[in-house]
């Protein structure tokens, strides 16, 4: 629980905070973060649910087995040059079952914030998710592991959102999803593939609200990310997350990346991915870095 | 006049055996041990699995997680048939002369975290005997569908 108040008041320095949250890892040493195998809960995504970067996963964060208990705490930054969205976050993994998730997010209107008349304005945003692993596991089962999610989102800052026509300030995603690892699956590598299904009325994953002149109601959209391992500690993949919304004025793109995934241990994970978000509230070609950082317990 | 390629894909018949053909396909690749014996030649043949065998077993014997569960297991015995098993699981010239998976493992009540253990230390071991990564893989596609048969019995 400190943890997450120190990951929440550390948002506006990321680079600062990972720093400190890597010492803590490293000062945790041996302490015991469950017993599945490496890379197996994934990272966090920019929403707080175990995935890549903005694909949620089936794996349940962190790595507790049917018999224990896993916690993780991340912080991420995407930073395109007109926008930069920092996360934070903390999860719980209940005996490969449950996975309960919070995450702040903050998006910096480097230049439309100006451009408004509005300097320095920040869009912020809170998700609380949870997830139940339906079935499955994704080494060990011939099947995909499979899980049902839901995600509730407020936003904090909804000024902006109700003018150009967002209806709602907090609503629900709710999404399933179904990864499977393929053990020496492309050239004895091991290959990963993952597929979600989110049902969701989010206007920009929620940073804009939701529903609109464009709709009020949920809209299914399809989501997908895969990979190889190229040893037990990285990984290499891109994802795939398509988007609509309902801000008929501020037309979304959807999401892509490409990434680097390190697993030194079982204690910390970094994320490195290049973006390609589109169009963004009329603003266009937002490409840019995104870095995550998490440890698990 | 002749059906369309695609009407005649489509057709009962040839999806019917389109099924068939994907299912023996899917069994033949999950059933039968490999019939060729690279991923034994792989592991170094007999001194190569014997020299594994022996790292594994190092490590599950001083792994504090999962030591207990071998307390009253003949390491000697124990490493033969495993020798056995890898041998004749990878393509090599063996026959296992143990129980099944299931029958050896009945009554011990495994638990996931346990058997995650066990995992990691066969994985540290071939990292140890110096066996390739995607060498690695192809073992763990070979053990891994086995935990069903040992969790929780």
């Amino acid at each position: 629980m400190s943890l997450l108040i120190f990951c929440g008041k550390a948002s506006k320095r990321p680079w600062r905070a990972m720093l400190a949250v890597a010492l803590l890892l490293a000062a945790a040493g041996t302490q015991a973060a469950g017993t599945r195998q490496l890379a197996t809960g994934g990272a966090s995504t920019i929403e707080g649910s175990a995935g890549g970067g903005i694909v949620p996963w089936a794996s349940i964060t962190g790595y507790p087995t049917g018999d224990e208990i896993g916690a993780t705490a991340f912080l991420s930054r995407v930073d395109t040059g007109d926008y930069s969205l920092d996360s934070a976050g903390a999860a719980l993994g209940l005996f490969n079952r449950i996975e309960l998730s919070v995450a702040r997010q903050d998006l910096d209107l480097i230049t439309l914030g100006p451009a408004l008349g509005l300097p320095g304005a920040h869009l912020r945003q809170h998700v609380v998710g949870v997830k139940l692993r339906l079935f499955g596991d994704v080494i060990y089962t011939d099947w995909p592991q499979v899980s049902l999610g839901v995600q509730y989102k407020k936003n904090r800052d909804f000024l902006i959102p109700s003018v150009v026509g967002a209806t709602d300030d907090s609503d629900v995603d709710i999404y399933l999803s179904a990864t499977k690892v393929f053990l020496a699956g492309v050239g004895n590598f091991n290959a990963f593939i993952n597929g979600t299904a989110r049902y969701t009325r989010a206007n920009e994953t929620g940073l804009l609200g939701f529903g609109g002149p464009g709709g009020n109601g949920r809209k299914l959209q399809a989501e997908v990310s895969g990979g190889l391992l190229f040893s037990r500690h990285f990984a290499v993949g891109a994802e795939y997350r398509m988007k609509s919304g309902s801000l008929p004025g501020l037309p979304e793109d959807d999401w892509r990346d490409v990434f680097v995934a390190w697993f030194p241990n079982r204690h910390v994970s970094v994320v490195l991915a290049y973006v390609d978000l589109g169009t963004i509230a009329t603003l266009n070609d937002q490409t840019g870095w995104y870095l995550s950082l998490q440890g698990a317990f | 006049m002749r059906p369309s390629l695609i009407g005649e894909f489509l057709s009962p018949r040839s999806l019917h055996r389109l099924a068939a053909s994907l299912l023996l396909a899917v069994s033949a690749a999950s059933a039968a041990p490999p019939s060729d014996d690279s991923l034994y030649q792989a592991l170094g043949a007999e001194a190569g699995v014997a020299t594994l065998v022996d790292k594994l077993l190092d490590r599950v014997y001083a792994d504090t997680r999962i030591a207990f569960l071998f307390a009253e297991t003949d390491r000697t015995n124990l490493a033969r048939l495993i020798r056995e098993q890898f041998c004749s699981e990878t393509g090599g010239p063996c026959a296992y002369s143990g129980r099944s998976m299931a029958e050896s493992h009945s009554g011990m009540g495994l638990k996931e975290k346990e058997f995650d253990a066990f995992v990691e230390d066969f994985i540290v071991a071939m990292e140890d005997a110096g066996v390739p990564y995607r060498t690695q893989n192809r073992m763990l596609r070979i053990f891994a569908p086995m935990r069903a048969d040992v969790i929780g019995k």
